[in-house]
């Protein structure tokens, strides 16, 4: 029988599925792009869904699906390499196989965005998780009002997606603004942390969506910012992090609150869990 | 139309003074300088007597502490709009880091001994700018904080 909000079609959502990878992309040091062909078992997803990656014999993760929802059959996920999982994963060639589950959980607001401001605000990695986003305003950009791109990282070296940030800017109609904690001398741009270039933001705050996704504490100072700007909290989306296992909501591993994060998010509004994101024991 | 009438306007329409009586807005323009710096130049040094404070008309700034062996290290930054430096405030008055035009900057510098000398005979203009200046130290000292905790590295 299918389980409740999963899109199965048929399938059981707990068994992987092999696919080959096509392309591994070293993105910055210790991140990296894995193109997966899924075109025997693709299907649509939403931005800010994720799927469960296999490695055979090692584990399975819960992995954002980073690459353009109008390639389903190509589907792109953008790792660091932090665990038992994702380093030996980083190892991996053109050619090799990882099971895949899903997709899973919520996505990004897209509908609710129409004909609004949309600030997105991406810390580290968080980036990822909202590039499947930025394809689907890029290609339906007359939709939407002013679109912010802010994107915080430790160090020029860990800039994800580089040609495409310029890119966005340039050709796409969106305002990127990029800051590092620390650079070098030869660093032109922003130094500071990503708030701090919310500060600088003019925006018409009664018709702004905004949308974040990166660590917990830098969402929760975000948020503040956001707060400060007149954005109110039923007007931010957050993409939260736990630890999913079964990704359908059974295991209990993800429990936030009275909430499954596999299966009711990963994307909130962030009105329906403010009341647990101060809670430090969840 | 003069340089001290520049000065004002220039003062009067940064969102640093916004607000601020017509009388304090001309005891800091008789305090102010326009200045521009070459990229590359140093426009303060560590340790160096801090005798100013900068808005920055245009351009970019990198705030730099010389950390042996990595070497310099930026971090932070200002651009146009932007104040850039407090420690004229703070008694020794000393610059704590190194401040680096990265692109051509033009700014107001604004003399530390001659503000403090004004504040002395007009504690109330006094008063305005630590209301001006403590916000700009929290949010620093904030965003210093959330640095410290290097919160994009690995979860």
């Amino acid at each position: 029988m299918p389980l409740p909000g999963i899109a199965t079609h048929g399938d059981d959502p707990m068994v992987p599925h092999p696919a080959p990878i096509l392309a591994v992309r070293q993105e910055t040091l210790d991140v990296f792009t894995l193109t997966l062909d899924v075109s025997s078992f693709a299907r649509p997803f939403s931005p800010g869904q994720f799927t469960m990656l296999y490695l055979f014999g090692v584990g399975e993760v819960p992995v954002s699906i980073s690459g353009d929802p109008a390639c389903p059959e190509r589907l792109e996920h953008t790792i660091r390499a932090v665990g038992s999982v994702t380093r030996p994963m980083q190892e991996l060639k053109r050619g090799a196989a990882l099971g895949v589950r899903g997709p899973f959980g919520s996505g990004w607001p897209l509908e609710a965005a129409r004909g609004k401001d949309i600030i997105l605000v991406a810390g580290g990695i968080g980036l990822a998780p909202l590039r499947p986003l930025i394809y689907r305003l890029r290609a339906r950009r007359d939709d939407f009002g002013h679109i912010s791109i802010l994107y915080g990282v430790r160090s020029p070296a860990d800039i994800v997606y580089q040609d495409e940030l310029a890119d966005w800017n340039d050709a796409a109609g969106m305002d990127v603004s990029l800051t590092v904690d620390h650079a070098s001398p030869d660093w032109q741009g922003n130094v500071g942390v990503v708030t701090t270039l919310l500060d600088e933001l003019h925006c018409d705050p009664g018709n702004t969506l905004a949308m974040t996704c990166g660590p917990e504490v830098m969402m929760r100072f975000v948020i503040r910012a956001l707060n400060h700007l007149g954005i109110a909290d039923h007007q931010i989306y957050v993409s939260m992090e736990r630890n999913m296992q079964c990704a359908v909501g059974l295991c209990g591993h993800c429990q936030y609150g009275p909430a499954f994060i596999c299966r009711d998010g990963a994307v909130f509004r962030f009105d329906g869990i403010a009341p647990f994101f101060s809670i430090r024991e969840l | 139309m003069s340089d001290a009438n520049e000065i004002e306007r220039f003062i009067r329409e940064h969102p640093f003074f916004e607000g601020m009586a017509d009388e304090h807005i001309k005891r800091l323009t008789g305090c102010a300088e326009r200045v521009c710096f070459p990229p590359g130049t140093f426009i303060f040094k560590e340790g160096e007597e801090a005798r100013t404070f900068f808005c920055i008309q245009s351009g970019r700034v990198a705030l730099e502490i010389h950390a042996p062996p990595k070497g310099s290290v930026q971090i932070d930054s200002r651009k146009a709009g932007d104040v850039v430096g407090w420690s004229w405030i703070v008694v020794p008055y000393r610059w704590y880091c190194d401040v680096r035009a990265v692109e051509e900057v033009c700014a107001l510098a604004f003399d530390g001994a001659c503000l403090r000398g004004q504040w002395d005979e007009n504690p109330r203009l006094g008063y305005e700018m630590y209301q001006r200046f403590v916000p700009l130290m929290h949010r620093s000292l904030q965003a210093t904080r959330l640095q410290l905790l290097d919160i994009y590295g690995a979860k």
